[in-house]
């Protein structure tokens, strides 16, 4: 008989959920390919439309940096849960005996690797186009884009589940996501700013706006995100 | 619960009541007001045209959906014979892990092998050895040459086959199937019929719905017609199955003959 050891814990759930994650997309590439292309072509078209000068960059830079992140993610994040639904697999994650956060947390945390890698490409051609260096500042400028990416993923993550209960789950997502996100989007460009200045210095409040938003945001998922997979 | 008790629930079927559930989608009534007991260890055939309610029923046997109004009550053999009052109360999780169901889709990812798909649900169920049961679960459903293939190349009834190992893995205590014999051809329906014929004699309880007349109904202990969200007629667990299926559910020549 095949019977389980014992229950599955939240981080092994969690895990395996982020496995089978990175191992979908890794076949496909359908989600990483598109998201890098936008998010691209969105730092691009900024670049074109306002040839931006080094000081120019410095002002609204970070602005467009992170703007070109935040399309690009509410694309990558919307079939997240929607291409669970294809085959109701979705159902059969529901339906194994884990933790429902653990269904969550795990796409959660392969969002937020999908947006790292995203960003990975996004950066060097952001430092290009906008003339801006950003090797005297890449251990802040990584630790502001964790945070801000971490922020993104919880809260694209959790209304991605939401949104994929609805019927127009397509529109739906970035509806919820861009004004949800306006918080982050401020903290996040402010602490930017602040690192592209003249005087790279980082703004810690800022930082701690961006700390306590993804606090709250991922307790908030831990907490109600059983709810949003029920049907 | 002592060890013991653990096996005898895992190994005896689970008892499943609803009391007045109803389930509503907006305005629309899927299901209303149903009442039913199924006892531990019956193969009840759910029987009625599309849209009257089967598969939502199912689905929230599953917990997979929360009933609007009313409630269902999961309990196990133990409550009948154990002493311990505590032994029958299930949690979620336990309930979940003794549920096997096979829905209307095939609950695979196409992105992933047939192995890789049994081996990560394997694991989800804590499973000992997931490699070596996903492997193992492949045989029977006569998969195993195709176990590296992507599910996505596999036919319809390939991927029945598949869903159907997928949902047997933890040796499930109750069945769920939704339409199973969906794109199976003969042969895939009497290796359907065989696999539930020996899931009864390991006394799983068995729910399984149907629009149409299969060679896995043949085996059913009990019939309940359903039509418009409502239960019109049961047959209890010691009447005429039989009389409800080929009644309400569309023929196919000679099931019952080659049952027999």
């Amino acid at each position: 008989m095949n019977r389980p050891a014992k229950s599955v814990s939240l981080t092994r759930a969690a895990a395996s959920v982020f496995a089978k994650e990175l191992r979908v997309e890794f076949r496909s590439f359908e989600i990483l390919t598109s998201t890098i292309i936008f998010a691209l072509i969105v730092v691009f078209v900024f670049s074109f439309a306002f040839n931006p000068s080094a000081a120019d960059s410095r002002r609204f830079g970070a602005g467009f940096l992170w703007i070109a992140l935040l399309f690009a993610s509410s694309l990558m994040l919307q079939p997240s849960f929607t291409r669970e639904r294809t085959n109701d697999t979705l159902a059969a994650l529901v339906l194994a005996p884990i933790d429902p956060f653990a269904i969550i947390a795990g796409k959660l945390f392969a969002n937020f690797f999908f947006l790292v890698l995203v960003e990975l490409v996004l950066l060097p051609a952001f430092s290009v186009l906008y003339n801006v260096s950003l090797l005297g500042i890449i251990g802040p400028l990584a630790g502001v884009m964790l945070l801000g990416t971490f922020g993104i993923a919880t809260v694209g993550t959790v209304f991605a589940a939401i949104a994929s209960q609805a019927r127009m789950r397509e529109l739906l997502l970035p509806l919820l996501l861009l004004p949800a996100l306006v918080p982050l989007l401020i903290a996040a460009v402010g602490a930017t700013m602040g690192l592209l200045s003249d005087s790279h210095e980082l703004p810690l409040a800022w930082v701690a706006v961006m700390v306590c938003f993804d606090i709250m945001f991922f307790t908030a998922a831990w907490l109600f995100g059983g709810y949003l997979l029920e049907e | 619960m002592s060890a013991s008790a653990t096996t005898t629930v895992a190994e005896s079927g689970l008892a499943i009541s609803f009391t007045d559930v109803e389930k509503r989608y907006g305005s629309h009534v899927a299901l209303r007001r149903l009442s039913l007991k199924i006892a531990p260890g019956e193969f009840v055939a759910l029987v009625g045209a599309n849209g009257s309610g089967k598969t939502t029923l199912l689905r929230m046997a599953a917990l997979l959906s929360r009933p609007t109004s009313g409630k269902i009550e999961f309990q196990n053999a133990l409550k009948f014979h154990n002493d311990d009052p505590n032994s029958a109360a299930l949690t979620p999780a336990e309930i979940k892990l003794r549920i096997g169901m096979v829905g209307h889709f095939t609950m695979l990812y196409d992105e992933l092998s047939a192995e890789e798909n049994l081996r990560f649900f394997a694991k989800l169920y804590g499973l000992h050895d997931p490699n070596r049961i996903s492997a193992e679960a492949l045989i029977p459903a006569g998969l195993a040459s195709r176990a590296k293939d992507l599910v996505r190349t596999f036919s319809r009834g390939m991927r029945q086959r598949l869903a159907i190992a997928r949902a047997l893995l933890a040796n499930p205590s109750i069945l769920l199937f939704d339409e199973p014999a969906a794109g199976l051809d003969r042969e895939g329906a009497s290796w359907l019929a065989q696999t539930l014929s020996a899931l009864r004699k390991t006394g799983a309880t068995v729910i399984m719905s149907s629009h149409g007349q299969s060679e896995a109904l043949t085996l059913a202990t009990r019939a309940i017609a359903m039509r418009n969200g409502t239960l019109i007629e049961d047959s209890g667990p010691n009447g005429n199955a039989r009389a409800i299926i080929e009644r309400e559910a569309a023929p196919i020549a000679g099931i019952w003959d080659s049952a027999q």
